[in-house]
């Protein structure tokens, strides 16, 4: 027993254990990827940059109910509203603040017709706080840009929600 | 710093010469204090005689702005205490306000919560020893590790949608049912993946000669100073206390669960890493009879007083439509009375006092932070230790800034 415990220790016996360990893992594949050129899986609940959405005709979605404003627990979305020329009730205003919001997805959830959304893009990073001051018409443009992967989801989502 | 140096040559240091114990500001920008710690300490030569830490860095004022928010505003405010194990939090806090609301959670979500939390209690740890091992020279554990926590985070991220700030169980039970799959992958995850690198860490680490050099005997904590100064979790267990609120007062499903506690003898830093080694073999067990015995039905109370009704019935039924609009503005109103919940998150006791005096806002809401217990020791479990130990010390002790500030 105490002859190889000294062996042990005159060998070196778990550093060459480790050694070899390390060796093995050199000839595995390797496991990180080439971010800008390849990215992480993404599943389909994942809260990213907001969006509104329209409906197919070209509609708002938003009713203006202020939901999310209320539930928002970081207070960063703010909505001001106005009956349109045509008697229906829509935003005048709708900004969030993408420096206070904590993506909690409370929004997404309140939301009655599925109009402001957490959606699957994470690269909006900016050089200054004021690009991150989205207005309606920026989240209107976000809506547009993402929006078959947004409804994509939307629908694998169903079941759930 | 030093008197009498050998500034002028006239000036010789002889035996009479006195150095003082100097102050060194240790943090907080020290990668080794695992975020805004700011050690003082007292130092003679390289060995600390009195280490002071200055915390409220990360000062948010958690406890005061929950008592501003709804119920449901309040649950992210708990991922982002202890970061590193977001789920195990908001679940003290889930269970304080079903105490006081009265409510019992459907099985499935005791299940998925259970399941959740030893996720969670895996990729704290596997977090906290690569990272200990980092601080005291090993980096390739670090490597290894954070492969399988990015795993752990994708399987965050497909039952919530998001890979830290989960925002996922609420009083009630948790949002979303798991989605299709996503129980085989996380079997294979605690069955295969897992228990391979907690193997691969082991063979590099425990039999270590240099790892052990820098742990065995570093931060003794006897087994009274450990109860005196209110330690728990793999601090306490550490210093050979039985103590796991999972056996002691089991929660959820936590009773039908067949598991062991890992309790160490010596309470140094070393126990407490072969504590947490264990725990993550313990935990993958728990995992998969969760998933084995995970019975099939809702996930959420069925009362639309506190949980929002189903998308599909909102969008056909005015009551439970209403009830939407009531939720989601106003919350709902939780009875008044005070209550204290506890879960054993994977640093320690993490606890949740809650008052409501009936209305829709906690009255107070105190959180027990057990980091804040653990770094209290930092004095006496790094006195007479060089100051490398030190780091030793704060890496054992598994600190996040964002509980112990709050």
């Amino acid at each position: 027993m105490l002859f190889d415990q000294i062996a042990r220790s005159f060998l070196l016996a778990e550093i060459v254990k480790g050694m070899g360990l390390t060796l093995k893992y050199m000839f595995k594949p390797k496991v990180t990827i080439n971010y800008p050129y390849e990215k992480g899986p993404i599943s389909p609940r994942f809260r990213g940059e907001h969006a509104l959405r329209r409906y197919p005709n070209g509609e708002e979605r938003c009713i203006a109910c202020k939901l999310c404003e209320a539930i928002c627990p970081a207070l960063a979305i703010t909505i001001e509203a106005e009956p349109r020329d045509d008697g229906s009730r829509r935003t005048s205003r709708y900004d969030i603040d993408m420096t206070k919001c904590i993506y909690c997805g409370l929004c997404q959830e309140a939301c009655p017709v599925d109009a402001i959304v957490e959606g699957p893009n994470f690269e909006f990073a900016a050089e200054t706080r004021e690009e991150l001051y989205y207005n309606k018409e920026k989240l209107l443009e976000n809506g547009d840009r993402w929006e078959a992967q947004i409804a994509a989801n939307l629908a694998v989502e169903a079941p759930y929600r | 710093m030093v008197k009498n140096t050998a500034v002028n040559k006239e000036t010789e240091i002889s035996e009479e010469t006195q150095i003082k114990p100097y102050t060194m500001n240790f943090g907080p920008q020290h990668p080794a204090a695992h975020g805004v710690l700011r050690l003082v300490l007292e130092m003679d030569g390289e060995v600390v005689e009195r280490a002071d830490p200055h915390i409220g860095l990360l000062h948010r004022g958690t406890e005061k702005l929950i008592e501003y928010k709804t119920y449901t505003q309040a649950i992210p405010y708990f991922d982002r205490l202890d970061y590193v194990s977001p789920m195990n939090q908001e679940h003290a806090f889930a269970l304080g306000v079903e105490k006081l609301l009265d409510i019992e959670v459907p099985e499935r979500a005791q299940y998925i919560r259970v399941l959740f939390s030893e996720m969670t209690r895996i990729l704290n740890h596997l977090l906290n020893i690569t990272t200990f091992a980092l601080d005291v020279g090993a980096i390739t554990p670090a490597l290894w590790g954070f492969e399988e926590r990015e795993k752990g985070m994708e399987f965050y991220d497909r039952v919530c949608g998001a890979r830290l700030h989960s925002n996922y169980f609420r009083p009630g039970g948790v949002r979303y049912d798991m989605p299709a799959g996503l129980a085989e992958d996380m079997y294979d995850w605690a069955d295969n993946s897992v228990l391979k690198v907690v193997d691969d860490l082991d063979s590099l680490l425990t039999e270590n000669r240099i790892f052990k050099q820098r742990t065995v005997d570093i931060g003794v904590v006897s087994k009274a100073q450990a109860l005196d100064w209110g330690f728990t979790g793999p601090m306490l267990r550490g210093s050979d206390v039985a103590w796991d609120l999972r056996k002691a007062q089991p929660y959820e499903v936590y009773d039908k669960m067949d598991f062991d506690i890992p309790v160490g003898k010596t309470g140094d830093c070393y126990a407490r890493y072969l504590i947490r080694m264990e725990e993550m073999r313990q935990s993958a067990k728990i995992m998969k009879q969760c998933i084995d015995a995970m019975p099939e039905g809702p996930v959420m109370v069925d009362d639309y007083k506190v949980a929002p009704p189903p998308r599909a019935e909102m969008k056909r039924s005015m009551e439970a439509l209403i009830h939407h609009f009531k939720l989601y503005t106003e919350g709902y109103h939780v009875p008044a009375g005070e209550t204290y919940a506890a879960v054993e998150a994977p640093k320690g006791e993490f606890g949740v006092y809650l008052v409501s005096d009936g209305t829709n806002k906690p009255h107070r809401c105190r959180i027990r932070a057990p980091g804040f217990a653990h770094l209290q020791g930092m004095d006496f479990m790094s006195k007479g230790h060089m100051l490398a130990d030190a780091v030793s010390v704060i890496g054992s002790m598994d600190i996040v800034f964002g509980e112990i500030d709050r």
